[in-house]
């Protein structure tokens, strides 16, 4: 069986009957059980006593990042003080996948609580990086983006609060999907910050990260902030190319770049040219570098208020079992919200957040889209960045604009160096997803990146 | 350094060890000095956007749901008896 | 109380159970009473990981009605806010409450002066908002026991200035507030059953003084009317003790025991909570318009006192009105006959107060129909009203001052005198003609 099996080519094969369910999840249980302790992509493993796919017609696999919620399924968010907690109920998320025929392999490890950006927050230790076990995968969904580069599943679900599915897709040759705001449902997905978390998944290809919006996406009654808006047909124009779509070369985000980033976004930004779309230069988001600073008000305010049912009462342990950097972001966001700070920290970050938007809004008064880099600097070697947090945090600079903004992404492969996988993320306006796919899949079907998978 | 670790820490119920508070003192003044670069944007006529769905009035009909039951309400919890979370006793308060 | 040189100054806080179906944020069932310990909970009842808030739509309803049946200004624009703090029996580590925005304010309630019950006194209502419900903690042997099946119950709070100057006041108020939610059918405000609680903000200043004292205690664990009432006197004792031995007063929190009968610190100011209040991300704010408030205001009823009022202004006596304005049968029946029957304002009135229900006043009212109705002389007329006019020297200032509404209780006591026999219009031509 090929290892890097993608959506589409699972249902073709039960299609033509090259393999059965049992096979094909046989298949997934051996390679998880032969690669996962190299690469600490998976920390729970679910025990399919009865073979759950086979009672399901066409089942397909799927790796959980460990902040979805799922019933008699321990679920942690990689924290130790999470440890042993068994949710009464699934997340909607996983509860529509399931309905579309998606059976549950295990949870996929990520930086405690999502906090971080190279999955070494992780209280089950780091994530490695398949195309060098050196290098960090990035994060927080550091095990869906390896599980899904790896091989180990062709989609895992994943959470982007300021960049946590678009980094680590960019550092793994896969394809994630922030999707809009309130697109997907928050309903059961341990929160980070909650006016900023999106839920979104990683898979290899455009095509596959498409059909699986079309699972997720929509309204849910049980999370009030769920978009009412209707929901597109995510395959329907894939194939429709790029020609005669503006799109927009958003000039802050080029300062300072890698080297090599920037020469595997210009020759992306070419090939698109090359395709017929039209290339706008110089577009300005001005309050771009301000987005950090925003972000990091917010989330530990958010923070700091969404961690405190953590006491160790109905569920998990005393709160001692925090890790630091869970420690860090409940210390800040709670001196933020704190008398007298409120105006100064709080609320100055909600006027600036504004402010980014307006960017954004202005952007797409000239262009359909913008094409951006993902990360301004290659993967970091891991342990390079330990107890830094500030260089931690600056990893997201080019990402968490769009998650202030509320605005879908979609990162998608752009090239290697020196067998390094390097992202970009086509942004769109509120509800493009349709939009983002479409541009996705003309990229990915010129570049094919995706068929350089990692030599394990 | 106007963040009293401290005070802090009461208010957020978080224990720390003095090594920790030693650790984390440098670095949470670190950040407070990162995220006070927002004082450069002049945002006097600027609104706040707390949400930014630009949804209001999601009201939900008064309808009863099954919920959970007792066994599972207290299964999670590290300490329960005869249908009671237990935990250690506070002091009568607010 | 013992110093006659002090005056009183009480604020009440008052929390209300609402009988919804379903908690304020989640559907889960909220008849909660006498349930097996944590057998009505969800995912986010509990606070578990990951659960959301959904706002329940008659919960929100209520409340906007409870607030235009107390005067209130409602509120177009209104959010939910959390109030951040530690508490076992709090699921969240936060109550979602409203913070600057809630869904009625500055409303009033004009409540009769116990001491004198034909004066009014205006008491404010600065605010009344819409928050969730702890769940119960027992406390036994060192160890806390929790049930978490009322976390969520809808719970409104409203806040009074502090206008009132005597427990008794603060009594008939909270009383008045109690009989409201009951018209409304809102809650059963069961104060033995936690459905209705009273928390009051008491100080003391010197007579004369104008300015609001610089603290105030806060007075909780009142279960009753009377505890309010024993609380708030033994509390005013010890502050005037207090002022009296030289003491400086603080903010701070006290509750009442009511075995000891006496109230102990529960928290100092030192211990103030931070509560870190900021908008509920979970939850999109509200943007109600006329369309929306005239939707949920439809049918609102009439409360007692404000029929009781329209009653006396009519001039109707003071006991017929208060018994036909707080017996909603009764009124009903006036009400209705009043459209249909010929029969003398006052001749109704009585009719109505001295039979059981509408199909036996209205064989009453057949009855006096087929006699001669007598009316009042000019003579006796007259006499009633230079009566009105000098027993009440008040009113009379008021009237000549602009105040309109005084002449409808002149006009009553004419009713009275002539046991509404007289004309009422003729009574008000000439009580004009004599003021004027």
């Amino acid at each position: 069986m090929d290892s890097y099996l993608t959506i589409k080519d699972i249902l073709a094969g039960y299609k033509e009957g090259r393999f059965s369910s049992t096979e094909l999840f046989r298949y997934y249980k051996d390679r998880i059980a032969r690669l996962n302790p190299t690469l600490n992509a998976i920390i729970t493993n679910v025990d399919h006593q009865h073979g759950d796919f086979l009672a399901s017609q066409n089942p397909l696999p799927v790796i959980h990042k460990d902040v979805y919620s799922t019933e008699d399924v321990e679920t942690t968010a990689a924290s130790n003080i999470l440890r042993g907690y068994i949710p009464p109920f699934d997340a909607t998320a996983v509860t529509k996948l399931a309905e579309a025929n998606f059976i549950t392999l295990g949870k996929a490890n990520c930086d405690a609580f999502a906090h971080g950006t190279t999955g070494e927050n992780s209280d089950f230790g780091p994530t490695k990086n398949p195309y060098g076990l050196e290098y960090t995968p990035g994060g927080s969904s550091s095990g869906s983006a390896v599980a899904v580069a790896a091989g180990l599943s062709p989609l895992a679900t994943a959470t982007d609060t300021g960049g946590s599915i678009r980094f680590p897709a960019s550092l793994t040759n896969t394809v994630g999907i922030k999707p809009t705001y309130g697109r997907v449902s928050r309903y059961g997905i341990i929160a980070m910050t909650s006016s900023t978390d999106s839920i979104g998944h990683i898979t290899r290809t455009v095509w596959d990260n498409a059909y699986v919006l079309n699972k997720t996406a929509g309204y849910d009654p049980h999370d009030a902030t769920s978009a009412k808006v209707q929901v597109d047909d995510y395959l329907e124009d894939i194939e429709q190319g790029v020609k005669g779509l503006r799109l927009g070369v958003p000039k802050e985000y080029l300062e300072n770049i890698a080297p090599e980033i920037e020469k595997a976004y210009r020759e992306k930004v070419d090939t698109l040219r090359n395709l017929g779309a039209e290339i706008v230069e110089d577009i300005s988001l001005p309050h771009t570098e301000y987005g950090i600073n925003v972000y990091y008000i917010v989330t530990p305010s958010e923070v700091s208020s969404n961690l405190a049912r953590f006491d160790g009462i109905r569920f998990g342990q005393e709160r001692s079992h925090f890790g630091a950097e869970a420690k860090r972001r409940i210390m800040i966001g709670t001196y933020c919200l704190s008398s007298g700070y409120y105006d100064a920290y709080y609320l100055k970050a909600q006027k600036v957040r504004t402010l980014v938007i307006q960017d954004f809004a202005k952007a797409f008064e000239k262009v359909d889209a913008l094409i951006a880099p993902v990360s301004a600097v290659m993967q970091p070697k891991l342990g390079e960045l330990v107890n830094d947090p500030i260089k931690n945090y600056m990893l997201d600079v080019l990402t968490i604009p769009v998650n202030l903004a509320g605005v879908p992404s979609l990162a998608v492969p752009a090239g290697f160096s020196n067998g390094l996988p390097i992202g970009l993320q086509i942004i769109g306006d509120y509800f493009d997803e349709k939009l983002l796919y479409r541009i996705g899949y003309a990229l990915e079907q010129e570049t094919r990146y995706f068929e350089q998978t990692p030599k394990l | 350094m106007r963040l009293d670790i401290d005070h802090v820490a009461k208010l957020a119920k978080l224990p720390l060890s003095k090594e920790e508070k030693e650790l984390l003192e440098p670095q949470l003044n670190q950040i407070v000095n990162f995220i006070e670069k927002l004082n450069e944007v002049d945002t006097e006529s600027v609104e706040p956007t707390f949400q930014v769905t630009g949804k209001t009035n999601e009201l939900r009909e008064d309808v009863v749901a099954e919920g959970l039951t007792q066994d599972q309400a207290i299964k999670n919890a590290p300490n329960a008896d005869d249908g009671y979370i237990v935990t250690k006793g506070v002091f009568v308060d607010g | 109380m013992s110093n006659k040189n002090y005056e009183t100054i009480i604020g009440l806080e008052i929390h209300i159970q609402l009988k919804t179906k379903t908690g304020l944020f989640s559907s889960v069932s909220n008849d909660s009473w006498q349930a097996k310990p944590n057998s009505l909970t969800n995912p986010v009842e509990l606070g578990l990981p990951g659960a959301l808030p959904a706002p329940n739509k008659t919960a929100i309803e209520w409340t906007q009605r409870l607030g235009r049946s107390l005067n209130c200004r409602l509120n177009t624009k209104s959010k939910f806010d959390r109030k951040n703090y530690f508490y076992p029996d709090l699921p969240r580590g936060y109550q979602l409450s409203q913070y600057d925005e809630p869904f009625c304010e500055d409303g009033f309630l004009d409540i009769k002066d116990p001491s004198n019950h034909t004066q009014t006194k205006r008491i404010h209502i600065t605010r009344i908002h819409l928050e969730e419900d702890s769940g119960k903690s027992m406390h036994k042997d060192g160890k806390t026991y929790l049930d978490f099946n009322k976390a969520g119950t809808p719970l409104v709070e409203l806040v009074t200035e502090p206008d009132f100057r005597s427990p008794d006041e603060a009594s008939v108020f909270s009383k008045m507030i109690q009989e409201a939610v009951r018209i409304l059918d809102i809650s059963d405000a069961d104060m033995e059953k936690g459905q209705m609680r009273l928390e009051a903000n008491v100080s003391v200043r010197k007579l004369g003084e104008t300015e609001l004292p610089n603290y105030r205690v806060e007075l909780k664990n009142i279960n009753s009317f009377k505890f309010m009432r024993d609380a708030i006197n033994y509390e005013v004792e010890r502050q005037i003790k207090a002022l009296e031995s030289g003491e400086e007063l603080f903010q701070e929190t006290r509750g009442w025991m009511e075995k000891e009968q006496k109230t102990v610190l529960q928290r100092s100011k030192e211990e103030a909570h931070d509560y870190r209040y900021f908008p509920e991300p979970d939850i999109p704010p509200f943007d109600f318009d006329d369309d929306y408030f005239a939707r949920v205001l439809k049918d609102l009823p009439v409360m007692p006192w404000k029929k009781e009022e329209d009653l006396l202004n009519r001039g109707v006596r003071e006991d017929y009105a208060h018994l036909i304005a707080y017996d909603s049968a009764k009124y009903a029946t006036f009400e209705n006959l009043l459209e249909k029957s010929e029969l003398a304002f006052e001749e109704l009135v009585k009719v109505v107060v001295n039979t059981k229900d509408q199909d036996s006043a209205e064989a009453e009212i057949e009855r006096i129909n087929s006699k001669q109705s007598s009316t009042v002389g000019d003579d006796a007329l007259k006499q009633a009203v230079e009566k009105s006019i000098n027993d009440n020297p008040n009113a009379v200032d008021d009237f000549k001052n602009g105040k309109e509404t005084a002449i409808k209780f002149l006009i009553g006591q004419v009713m009275r005198e002539t046991k509404g026999q007289a004309d009422a219009q003729q009574a008000e031509e000439m009580l004009v003609n004599k003021l004027s």
